[in-house]
């Protein structure tokens, strides 16, 4: 269970807004976040990984608080240690397919999987400038999946993917986050991007 | 000829270059992130020698560390070491000379690389230094090897600030530059013009290289 309350202030034009989001997710639970353009979806997703700091709130998965501002207790990103699909994915240009994920596991039987997931194997020894919108999304979403996240974070993840891919991997990540039984927020414009997965949903305006 | 001040010159060059790498590379980083007051005013110490006449510098390290007074005096009683009038006070000098060259393309380099770079290092588990070592730094390399590059050519070129702290005293502190300076002063042109000719050639060598090196992405020697 992953219970979240928090306030913080974002920059607008114009003047200022206030992003506040109380919500509870269960464990398990895939949680689909829609809204309007700079309601702060993203930012959100980010208060949530540790990468932005927030005026007040409190943060906590599975019995441990990873933010309380009153009590002044705000976990790194390392010790949170979620799942992160970056809109902007977030490759690293220094490194191949392969050590992208190598980066994150040891786990060399899980790698290999998560390349068949991906459809990546023959693209292994490829740097990212090498690989298409697609391929690199779908890279981006199997480093965020190397670390067996209990939490993972998706900032628009299918974007770039062509309807084909799309179909594909998305069922195989239905079961796997099924298997892996993790908790999954998704930010996506598209409502038709989840249907089937008894996604639930939260709104952020 | 006496060959002495061009070695003398990339033995300087080189030492300054390396220990400049170990001291800036981790004041780039920390100033590539985020700003504050202390770190602009940090900032403006590092860039001054870009503005101010060299002897300025110089006549200040010489003030600075003058065995007669204050640190220097404190150095040279507690430690033997004698900045004033020595090769180490030449080190000393360039690295402070130099260090905006070493600095300017470094951190613009940090701060051009998405933020979302560290934080998918961070998520994955992995420290800032991780970070730094496997993410940050091999992505910033073309503008490492700019800053390397630069600050040894800049080294090459010192005159005012080597020539107030360090004299002219042949093998230790007569530098290339100051050879060619005290050629002309003696009417040897000849000297003078090869000294020339050697520190335009490895100048001229060295950024050609530079920009090869970089994939003719011809930027701003102080981007």
């Amino acid at each position: 269970m992953i219970s979240i309350d928090i306030e913080k202030k974002l920059r607008a034009y114009p003047g200022q807004q206030v992003l506040k989001v109380a919500a509870q997710f269960a464990a398990g639970s895939i949680t689909k976040i829609y809204g309007p353009s700079g309601a702060g979806k993203t930012t959100f997703l980010k208060v949530i990984a540790g990468f932005v700091s927030t005026e007040r709130g409190t943060i906590a998965a599975n019995n441990i608080t990873w933010l309380d501002t009153s009590s002044k207790i705000n976990l790194s990103p390392q010790k949170r240690k979620v799942g992160f699909v970056f809109q902007d994915y977030a490759l690293f240009p220094n490194m191949t397919v392969r050590q992208h994920l190598e980066y994150a596991t040891d786990d060399e039987a899980w790698i290999e999987r998560l390349l068949a997931i991906g459809g990546l194997e023959t693209h292994a020894a490829h740097k990212p400038e090498y690989l298409s919108g697609g391929q690199q999304q779908r890279l981006a979403i199997l480093r965020a999946l190397a670390i067996k996240p209990k939490l993972l974070l998706m900032d628009e993840p299918f974007s770039a993917l062509d309807p084909e891919m799309k179909s594909g991997l998305l069922a195989q990540l239905n079961a796997l986050f099924a298997e892996m039984g993790i908790t999954v927020l998704i930010v996506s414009h598209n409502p038709q991007e989840l249907e089937g997965w008894g996604a639930n949903e939260l709104l952020i305006k | 000829m006496d060959l002495n001040p061009i070695w003398l010159t990339l033995k300087l060059a080189v030492i300054t270059t390396a220990l400049l790498l170990v001291i800036g590379l981790p004041l780039a980083w920390w100033l590539s992130k985020g700003r504050s007051v202390f770190k602009v005013i940090a900032e403006a110490i590092i860039t001054m020698p870009l503005v101010l006449p060299p002897s300025v510098l110089g006549f200040y390290l010489l003030l600075a560390f003058s065995p007669q007074h204050g640190v220097g005096k404190w150095l040279a009683q507690n430690f033997n070491i004698q900045f004033v009038f020595s090769f180490q006070g030449l080190v000393l000098a360039s690295i402070i000379y130099s260090m905006p060259f070493m600095i300017g393309p470094i951190k613009s380099a940090l701060q051009q690389l998405p933020a979302s770079l560290s934080q998918a290092s961070y998520s994955i588990g992995k420290t800032k230094w991780q970070t730094f070592i496997k993410v940050l730094l091999p992505n910033i390399k073309p503008s490492l090897l700019t800053a390397a590059v630069l600050t040894f050519a800049h080294t090459l070129g010192e005159f005012g600030v080597v020539l107030m702290i360090g004299g002219n005293i042949p093998n230790v502190t007569r530098v290339a530059s100051i050879a060619v300076y005290d050629s002309v002063e003696q009417m040897d042109y000849h000297a003078a013009n090869t000294y020339s000719l050697i520190l335009f050639s490895i100048t001229f060598i060295l950024l050609v290289s530079v920009f090869v090196f970089n994939k003719y992405r011809l930027k701003s020697p102080l981007e």
